[in-house]
């Protein structure tokens, strides 16, 4: 039956040749799309991850709670420790312990008497004989003048606000703060670098240091504001994430210690839970509406080819067959039309998806004043999903398309197949 | 009838009551007597205890006035020769760590004065209390034992920290033994309570204060004056920018 109907594909090529083309259109679109729109959700999730928020953070209960306002004052005294702590009890994850602040920068004259200010948002992060957090903050490619912090005082300040503060590289900058205990406090840096981060928000005012200078800067010693735990074996998941933090949380949160830690995924932090949620059922998404799309092309491709064989369907019907296994060939043939299409489909998909995942697209210069966090080269992201999800549009769209082309097989009157057989 | 003379009578003896209290200005004037003098010098403890634990600085301040002070911190460590400088309405910080000194103004004053829970708006408060506030006296209270006149300061002027503030003064010493300070939709920002007042140089004085914001945890900020000296003598170069270095 199935070689009966693909010789009849094969020989007519007005009945397979446009739905096979729409198909193969339609599956490599969608393909492309899943693995782009994949590879961008990611890349965006694990650029968030690996900037702010890490898949894990652990906080101090108070410092979760008013996490906006980066309340250092609820920092977590006795990082040393839990560092170990977290080292030891989850092996199979990477742990960074980070400082964010905010503050003033003031950069003096010869006289030493305020020249210009800048209001910043600062990061204090392993930078010292350690590469770790420049690959992880992708901080290479932001590089824009001189160098990372290379010794201690060093600090490295978006361009925006070098230009804006009208600076030098190697000038002295006093950073203006609050320390730990609610002071003020205030700290020499030497600006060692520029860097851009093509987010609005970020080049504003953002500055980085190494994590000793900022707990000298802000009265710190042997405290962080918050650690970050990352998956070391697979990006970011979100089911991963909530059972570890759950399992954390039991054994170390206290309701009535506001300094007992509390661990929160990724997808708890404000915000994300949706750019999470959405990134895991953008393919759905992308499968319905070619799923339509493509339904409604075939159906319309189906109608115009059932009118042409309408001769065909009468001296089959003359010969003994019935409607039903009339209608019954047609899905077969549609079923065998959207399986040539998907898998055309999908190698071409594939094909131009392997392209962008290994080229990638330079965004850089479109998100100059973007406010979101995103990656600067934007890749295609092929997984196991991208092989077969074409088939899913590809067989259904045809399947659902001969159904609906097909019901025309049985409004029509016997008779009048049978006199369109004759004509 | 009974009702209306009943009504007479209550609202005639309410005000002969009230007009035993002695006017806000007139009890405002005697603490002004009894605190100002011409200079001071203060070497001070600070404990603040904050959530986590309590810490102790000792600074030394020179006044002249309400209108020039310069403070420096002697101890800890971390904090000694930390130097503040108000002249007027300004004020500049000196940190020794960075060697620079850096005017605070703006948001800035609203910060806290050595993580205290003292702003720097409030050190900078340096206007006459008559000039900003309307002044009434509302009843007596006993503070502490003391019997104290209580007298409510409404704004008169619209740049003013607090919109109302509560003083609980004492009615024989006039020194006042609590403040407190509210914003003008009536929430309670900050408490202040005087104690341990003694008499030096022929003025009673509180030497020990506990200030609270109320906005913020912890157990507050106390003050103790470990030494007072009034109408010293004080070199003029203490007031220079220069000698902030």
């Amino acid at each position: 039956m199935i070689k009966f109907l693909l010789n009849g594909l094969l020989r007519d090529k007005t009945r397979s040749l446009l739905p096979i083309i729409v198909v193969s259109l339609g599956v490599m679109m969608t393909v492309f799309l899943q693995a782009y729109m994949g590879g961008i959700f990611a890349d965006s999730i694990e650029t968030t991850a690996n900037f702010s928020s890490g898949h894990v953070k652990v906080m101090t209960q108070a410092y979760k709670e008013n996490q906006s306002q980066i309340p250092n004052d609820y920092a977590i005294m006795g990082i040393n420790d839990v560092m170990k702590k977290l080292k030891t009890t989850y092996p199979d994850m990477t742990w960074i312990d980070r400082i964010q602040f905010g503050g003033l920068l003031d950069a003096p004259d010869s006289k030493g008497v305020t020249r210009s200010q800048g209001n910043v948002m600062g990061m204090g992060i392993h930078l010292l004989g350690n590469q770790d957090e420049i690959n992880r903050m992708d901080l290479k490619s932001k590089l824009l003048t001189g160098h990372f912090p290379q010794k201690k005082g060093e600090v490295m300040i978006t361009d925006e606000l070098f230009r804006k503060m009208n600076l030098k590289l190697g000038d002295r900058v006093t950073l203006i703060s609050n320390s730990m205990y609610g002071d003020m406090a205030m700290y020499n840096f030497v600006v060692s670098g520029t860097i851009h981060f093509g987010t609005s928000a970020l080049d504003k005012g953002m500055i980085i240091a190494d994590i000793e200078d900022v707990r000298a800067a802000l009265n710190m010693e042997n405290a962080a504001g918050e650690v970050l735990g990352f998956f070391n074996d697979s990006p970011y998941v979100d089911s991963k994430a909530k059972e570890l933090s759950s399992e954390f949380n039991a054994g170390n949160t206290k309701k009535s210690d506001q300094f007992s830690l509390a661990m929160l995924p990724m997808s708890g932090i404000g915000g994300m839970d949706f750019m999470i949620a959405y990134s895991e059922n953008a393919q759905y998404i992308i499968i319905f509406i070619f799923v339509f799309a493509m339904s409604i092309v075939l159906w319309n491709a189906g109608l115009v080819g059932g009118l042409r064989r309408y001769g065909e369907f009468g001296l089959r019907m003359a010969i003994g067959e019935s409607k039903h296994e009339i209608y019954r060939s047609l899905i077969g043939e549609s079923l065998l039309v959207g399986l040539m299409g998907s898998v055309i489909g999908i190698s071409i998909g594939l094909v131009f998806s392997w392209l962008m995942q290994r080229n990638g697209i330079d965004i850089r210069g479109m998100m100059r004043n973007s406010n979101m966090m995103m990656p600067s080269i934007i890749r295609a992201q092929i997984t196991t999903t991208t092989y077969f999800i074409g088939f899913i549009p590809g067989v259904l769209s045809t399947v659902i398309g001969s159904m609906l082309a097909g019901i025309g097989v049985y409004k029509r009157q016997t008779a009048n197949l049978f006199k369109e057989l004759e004509g | 009838m009974r009702t209306i003379i009943f009504f007479l009578v209550s609202v005639l003896s309410l005000t002969s009551f009230s007009q035993n209290y002695p006017s806000g200005k007139s009890i405002l004037d005697k603490v002004d007597n009894n605190m100002s003098a011409k200079t001071r010098i203060i070497t001070a403890k600070m404990e603040i205890a904050d959530l986590r634990a309590t810490r102790t600085m000792v600074s030394k301040s020179y006044s002249i006035g309400d209108k020039k002070g310069y403070t420096e911190y002697l101890t800890p460590a971390r904090e000694k020769g930390t130097k503040m400088l108000k002249l007027e309405n300004q004020l500049w910080i000196y940190s020794p760590s960075t060697d620079r000194t850096i005017q605070i103004s703006g948001h800035m004053l609203r910060q806290s004065v050595m993580g205290s829970d003292m702003s720097y708006e409030d050190m900078m408060n340096d206007k006459p209390l008559l000039e900003q506030y309307k002044a009434d006296v509302t009843g007596e209270e006993t503070v502490n034992g003391r019997k104290c006149w209580v007298v409510l300061l409404t704004a008169i002027i619209p740049d003013v920290s607090y919109f109302t503030q509560k003083m609980w003064i004492d009615q024989e010493k006039f020194v006042p033994l609590k403040i407190e300070a509210f914003a003008k939709g009536g929430k309670l920002l900050k408490r202040t309570t005087l104690t341990n007042v003694q008499k030096v140089q022929g003025r009673w004085f509180p030497m020990s204060m506990v200030y609270k914001d109320m906005l913020k945890q912890g157990e507050g900020t106390k003050m103790t004056i470990q030494e007072l000296q009034m109408d010293a003598s004080i070199p003029a170069s203490y007031f220079n920018l220069g000698n902030l270095k």
